[in-house]
């Protein structure tokens, strides 16, 4: 019995975790390997005598010396966090207030606000951009970073409230009313109750929203012309193919050092995020 | 200390369902009135009501002297225990306590104060420092109530405080809860489904059924002279047992009677019962005794099943190898 059973775990467990594991990281090893391995590498073919495709035998860091000193890509960072940051920010404020109305306010046509707010996070911002550009060009926003901080809420926001719906309303609503008879207004309520208990909620949206916005690339691409207003995703992909040259170790340096911030606050607030997700408050 | 007066209450929700009806309560200064009902029959809302967590649609609700119809609930002044005791989760046990004087602007040091005198009498002082979810059931239960305590309100509420405890622990709190109101002096209204709870804790006790008050009275008086069928089922354990009967004879010798059954009516309820009528008979199952052969307050039935408690046994019979039982009626006042 015993046996059959270990036997049935790797058969249902532990293979099928191993496949997927491999299957998920093997992208970002092989983003990582390139990186450092030198162009000599690279462009050998695998039948070469020595060769090792699967790993680098001189590893080297010029790919990532090149493009810090030949790019722009410290700047693409510090544009990226900083519209990144805004934009979260912005987003999570709305989100949370009109997140915490959805779930808690009983008003006419809530449900049905609800469902809307959740369809417009639907719509393809491949149509969304033709008219946000139209808009942008009228306030004079494009090619400032105003122009992403500003048109990123416009698919966040429905984001985050929607997350922060679900998150709210998993919260007893007995704490609220408590708060209320303690002597908390609802708007009192709200923040110094309700808030702070749905932080893995609101950390779990935050982080989602940073993601989205870090790794957000039509309008990115759209709105920002000038090689030094550009983001990470943009600027790596237009600066670093000319024609058809593709420059994969430079490329492949700028994709990880581009994706270190995300999983560093993945990796920060992984507990949180997990609770966020699962959404579960006990009194 | 207030009283608190509840006229003519109605609640009645935009889907159009009517969860309470025409409710007139008056609940006197330092009494504990419990509303006991199945789930469902308005005693949370009315509850509810009282505290300004829900609205009223029409009527009038007054603590003291004030109508507080319109009222929000911090206004109130009134403080209330809730079923999953709603304790702040990210708040310290004693920012629990203190939340409620903090919002109202209480100095520190009466703060502190207050809150270390609750903690005291309800023995919590050593968890003032924890989280809520280092706590157990008990616990939990008691910081909600010493939450309760610290601003000295007018009136407490409790929604069903004792039902997510253990049945011993259910027991041990409801002792200390009448103790507790017995040492304040403060008036509460208590809302349970459980009639053990209700019968042990109420000054008196208010039986509501879909909406409407059924019956307000003390314990006993529920107990000895339930107002109608419902509070007469709802009320004891295990539940009053009814017959239909029919009335026969006539002057003083009347008998109840029924297939398998025929018992004198107590001399009592001549005048109020007539030769004829078709009348529900409820007798307590602690009202039956085993009786030494056959007289005219006798019937006979076989034993079916017999369960045991610590203090009596009950059965349930099926007119089969019989034994004779005494039914004892009591007299109608």
């Amino acid at each position: 019995m015993v046996i059959e059973r270990r036997w049935k775990k790797w058969l249902y467990f532990y293979i099928p975790l191993t496949v997927f594991i491999l299957f998920t990281l093997f992208p970002f090893y092989w983003m990582a390997v390139t990186a450092f391995r030198p162009d000599s590498e690279l462009y050998a073919t695998w039948r070469q005598p020595n060769a090792a495709p699967l790993w680098t035998l001189h590893p080297t860091l010029e790919h990532v010396k090149g493009l810090l000193q030949t790019t722009a890509f410290p700047t693409w960072l510090w544009n990226t966090m900083l519209i990144a940051i805004v934009s979260t920010i912005i987003s999570l404020i709305c989100g949370m207030f009109a997140g915490y109305a959805l779930a808690r306010l009983r008003f006419r046509g809530s449900e049905f606000l609800g469902t809307a707010i959740f369809i417009t996070y639907l719509v393809p911002q491949t149509l969304l951009f033709i008219p946000l550009a139209d808009i942008i060009r009228d306030m004079q926003l494009g090619n400032t970073p105003w122009a992403l901080m500003l048109t990123y809420p416009t698919f966040l926001i429905p984001f985050c409230t929607w997350l922060l719906m679900g998150y709210f309303k998993t919260i007893p609503k007995e704490l609220e009313e408590c708060a209320r008879i303690d002597g908390a207004t609802r708007f009192g309520a709200m923040v110094r109750i309700i808030f702070p208990v749905a932080v893995p909620g609101i950390l779990s949206a935050g982080i989602f929203a940073f993601t989205l916005s870090w790794n957000e690339f039509i309008y990115a691409l759209v709105f920002m012309a000038s090689a030094d207003q550009k983001t990470v995703p943009v600027g790596v992909v237009s600066e670093l193919i000319r024609g058809d040259i593709f420059f994969w170790g430079q490329l492949m340096a700028g994709a990880l050092l581009g994706s270190v911030p995300v999983a560093l606050v993945y990796s920060f607030f992984v507990e949180y995020y997990v609770t966020g997700l699962t959404g579960s408050v006990k009194g | 200390m207030a009283d608190v007066s509840i006229r003519a209450l109605n609640k009645k929700y935009d889907n159009g369902f009517h969860a309470v009806k025409d409710v007139n309560l008056e609940i006197r200064d330092k009494e504990f009135l419990v509303l006991v009902g199945p789930s469902g029959c308005g005693k949370t809302t009315t509850l509810r009501m009282v505290a300004g967590l829900e609205e009223i649609t029409s009527g009038e609700i007054r603590i003291g002297e004030e109508v507080v119809n319109d009222l929000p609930p911090m206004d109130r002044n009134i403080a209330m225990v809730f079923q999953n005791y709603a304790l702040y989760p990210h708040k310290t046990v004693f920012d629990n306590m203190a939340f409620g004087l903090q919002m109202r602007g209480y100095p520190k040091d009466e703060v502190k104060k207050r809150v270390q005198e609750a903690a005291e009498i309800l023995g919590i002082e050593p968890l003032l420092e924890r989280k809520p979810r280092q706590l157990s059931g008990g616990q939990r239960q008691r910081v909600a109530v010493g939450r309760a305590i610290v601003r000295h309100p007018e009136v407490f509420l409790f929604d069903e405080p004792l039902s997510n405890l253990d049945a011993k622990l259910r027991v041990q709190m409801r002792v200390e809860l009448k103790r507790l109101h017995e040492r304040l002096e403060t008036t509460a209204i208590y809302v349970t489904h459980d009639q053990v709870e209700a019968m042990t804790l109420g000054d008196r006790v208010v039986v509501m059924k879909d909406g409407r008050v059924q019956q307000v009275g003390e314990p006993l008086e529920l107990y000895g002279r339930p107002a109608n069928r419902f509070v007469a089922g709802f009320i004891g354990s295990p539940a009053m047992n009814f017959v239909e009967v029919s009335i026969s004879g006539s002057g003083d010798a009347l008998w109840a009677e029924t297939q398998g059954l025929r018992v004198r009516v107590p001399q009592g309820f001549s005048g109020k019962v007539q030769s004829g009528q078709r009348l529900t008979l409820g007798v307590r199952p602690e009202a039956l005794r085993l009786a030494n052969g056959a007289d005219e307050h006798t019937f006979a039935t076989a034993v079916d099943v017999s369960s045991r408690s610590a203090t009596r046994s009950c059965s349930t019979s099926a007119p089969a190898a019989c034994r004779w039982w005494r039914a004892s009626i009591p007299a109608c006042g």
